[in-house]
């Protein structure tokens, strides 16, 4: 079976590194260093071991994302995985777009460039909503399996693990389709010397926002559908008391909770 | 008055606990309406009602278990139509929030994920998020269509307010994407016997400082002493030493409790992440240096073999 599968990746602020808001309350992208979103690499190394499996023969992988000019960096890391080919959607209108436009312009892209399976992260790991790839399901009108942590393709169907907050499910869907995978369904592989040589010359197409017939009002900051009204940085915790535990650390813990009428 | 809906998360017409938060909340924007999918809603009508429920929505069809969620997003579609809400609430489950999704979608509506709290403002509601591992708090409002806004569990105290939670049939229809995803089999997570870790007052956490799943029942026995929930760090799940569902964390749950005991946890900005906004925090840890320090109320730098067994043992014995 030949499979054509569409890999949405993300590039996002380092989230150790002391993220900020810009002057328009959109996410500062320019003070930390970006990079692939882990939790998107679990989507990279689980269509890699679609492809590899014995179901299919003559997969492609196609890794796409939208987001600014460095979000380059992300898809040069998922090509030196190993992945085929990237697809970069970028546009300066793009700024400040929410989770329904990019999913929006995502959906056109992956219309676009063809497909057969959709796999996606869990969630990013700056916005964190883990919406986008219900979202996609919904415009292309495809089954969704997500959030699972075992996935497998065979006989044009996708099929999968789910741990749910009350239960674990077993999910089955014909293809073509979305996935989600967490970070539970295996650590992802490091790119090797020859990855990384071979992702230099692997094509990158770039797509703007006329490519996708898409208008830019629909998109950005202007035709989002949420407006973030004010920006907080969170007090910081007021210092507590931390003592050294010379043998009665336990008891002086439970001093403190029954201070603060806990026990 | 406007009508607000509000998404049920039960088992089998038990009501969870962040469904009750949701209708005290949406008392806030107008009159709930609550929308319940599966079975016993004559039973959840009752604790619905109960919190302020004007009238439960109901719809009972095996398309609810027997297929991944789009049946509930055209259900919701259906109660939205029937209703014409000022606001759609929905728990922040990670069903909630692929249900809310979804039917954001359908009514070209904006979307907030995980508010903290939510206020009824001049042009709509005003939602509260807490982004960057909590370093951060914002306020949202949704600027185009009929907000569609998921909670956090914890986000508000359940308070009672009596209403009729008259249970009226919902007519649903599926569209063809419904049938999409189909659950082939379901296991029921065992019930631990102690809170849901969302839903907890408590929760005692334990990372890779316990050293092996044989010395977890050490984190269990503090817990069961304050009638808590048990949380893991990641390190401690991915070494097989606790069930994942137990994680606490960005890629876990996400946990608000009125108290968050870190033992052998280093506090590491993901694990911070999903309980960084508890209300006191305390830790064991040997390391004076350990990031979590920088967050606790009440610290102790010790060996949690020694410290934990002690503080045990003197809470009961100051329970008596
Ligand atoms: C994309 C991504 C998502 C992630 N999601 C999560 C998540 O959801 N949840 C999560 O927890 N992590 C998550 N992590 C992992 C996170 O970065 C840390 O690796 C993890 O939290 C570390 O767990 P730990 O604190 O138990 O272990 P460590 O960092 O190894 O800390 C162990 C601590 O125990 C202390 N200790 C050891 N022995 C004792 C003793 N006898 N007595 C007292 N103290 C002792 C040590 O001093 C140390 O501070 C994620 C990482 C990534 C990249
Ligand atoms: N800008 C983007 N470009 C490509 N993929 C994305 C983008 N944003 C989100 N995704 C995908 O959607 C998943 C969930 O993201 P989110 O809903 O934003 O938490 C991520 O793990 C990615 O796979």
């Amino acid at each position: 079976m030949s499979l054509r599968i569409v890999v949405c990746v993300k590039y996002v602020p380092d989230a150790t590194g002391d993220r900020h808001f810009a002057e328009d309350r959109t996410t500062d992208r320019e003070s930390v260093d970006g990079l692939l979103s882990e939790l998107d690499e679990y989507a990279v190394e689980q269509a890699l071991q679609i492809a590899d499996s014995d179901g299919v023969d003559d997969a492609e992988i196609t890794v796409l994302t939208v987001g600014p000019e460095d979000a380059k960096d992300a898809l040069r890391k998922a090509l030196s995985m190993g992945a085929d080919k990237a697809v970069h959607v970028e546009d300066d209108d793009l700024h400040g777009t929410d989770a329904l436009g990019t999913s929006y312009v995502l959906a056109k892209a992956i219309e676009k460039t063809g497909y057969d399976l959709v796999v996606c992260g869990m969630a990013s790991t700056d916005g964190t909503m883990g919406v986008l790839p219900a979202m996609l399901a919904e415009r292309l009108g495809v089954p969704q399996v997500t959030l699972l942590s075992e996935v497998s393709v065979a006989d044009g169907k996708v099929t999968g693990r789910r741990d749910g907050d009350t239960a674990t499910e077993q999910l089955e869907a014909p293809l073509p389709a979305v996935a989600s995978v967490t970070d539970q369904s295996g650590e992802a592989r490091y790119p090797s010397f020859k990855g990384i040589m071979a992702a230099k010359k692997k094509p990158v197409e770039s797509l703007d926002l006329d490519d996708l017939d898409i208008e830019a009002e629909e998109v950005g900051l202007e035709g989002a559908w949420t407006k973030v009204e004010d920006v907080a940085e969170r007090p910081p915790r007021a210092a507590g008391t931390v003592v050294d535990d010379e043998g009665e650390g336990g008891k002086q813990l439970a001093a403190f909770l029954a201070e603060r009428k806990f026990v | 008055m406007a009508e607000v809906l509000v998404y049920v998360d039960h088992v089998d017409g038990a009501v969870r606990k962040p469904t009750l938060e949701l209708l005290t909340l949406a008392r806030r924007l107008g009159e709930p309406v609550a929308v319940h999918l599966g079975p016993n809603a004559a039973d959840a009508a009752k604790t619905l009602g109960e919190y302020g429920a004007t009238r439960v929505l109901a719809a009972d069809a095996p398309e609810f278990a027997d297929y991944l969620v789009v049946p509930k997003v055209d259900a919701l579609q259906a109660a939205y139509d029937a209703v014409s809400p000022a606001a759609v609430l929905v728990p922040s489950s990670a069903e909630g929030k692929e249900i809310a999704a979804r039917l954001a979608v359908r009514l070209g509506s904006g979307i907030v994920t995980d508010a903290v709290d939510l206020e009824a403002g001049d042009e709509g509601p005003v939602t509260t998020q807490s982004v960057f591992a909590a370093a951060f708090t914002t306020k949202s409002r949704i600027t185009r269509g009929t907000p569609v806004i998921t909670v956090k569990p914890n986000s508000a105290t359940p308070e009672a307010a009596p209403a009729a939670g008259a249970v009226e049939e919902l007519a649903v229809g599926f569209g063809d994407t419904a049938t999409g995803t189909k659950v082939t089999s379901r296991t029921p997570r065992e019930s631990t016997g102690r809170p849901e870790l969302t839903e907890a007052a408590i929760v005692v956490s334990g990372g890779r400082g316990l050293n092996g799943a044989e010395n977890f029942p050490l984190i269990e026995g503090l817990a069961d002493s304050l009638g808590a929930a048990v949380g893991a760090s990641r390190a401690a799940v991915d070494a097989g030493w606790y069930p994942h569902s137990h994680q606490v964390g960005q890629t876990g749950k996400s946990v608000s409790p009125q108290l968050y005991i870190a033992t052998g946890i280093s506090g590491a900005i993901q694990h911070r992440a999903g309980m960084q906004t508890s209300k006191t925090i305390v830790a064991i840890n040997k390391d004076s240096e350990a990031p979590i320090f920088d967050l606790v109320d009440y610290g102790v730098v010790g060996d949690l073999f020694q410290v934990v067994p002690q503080l045990t043992e003197e809470i009961k014995a100051r329970k008596g």
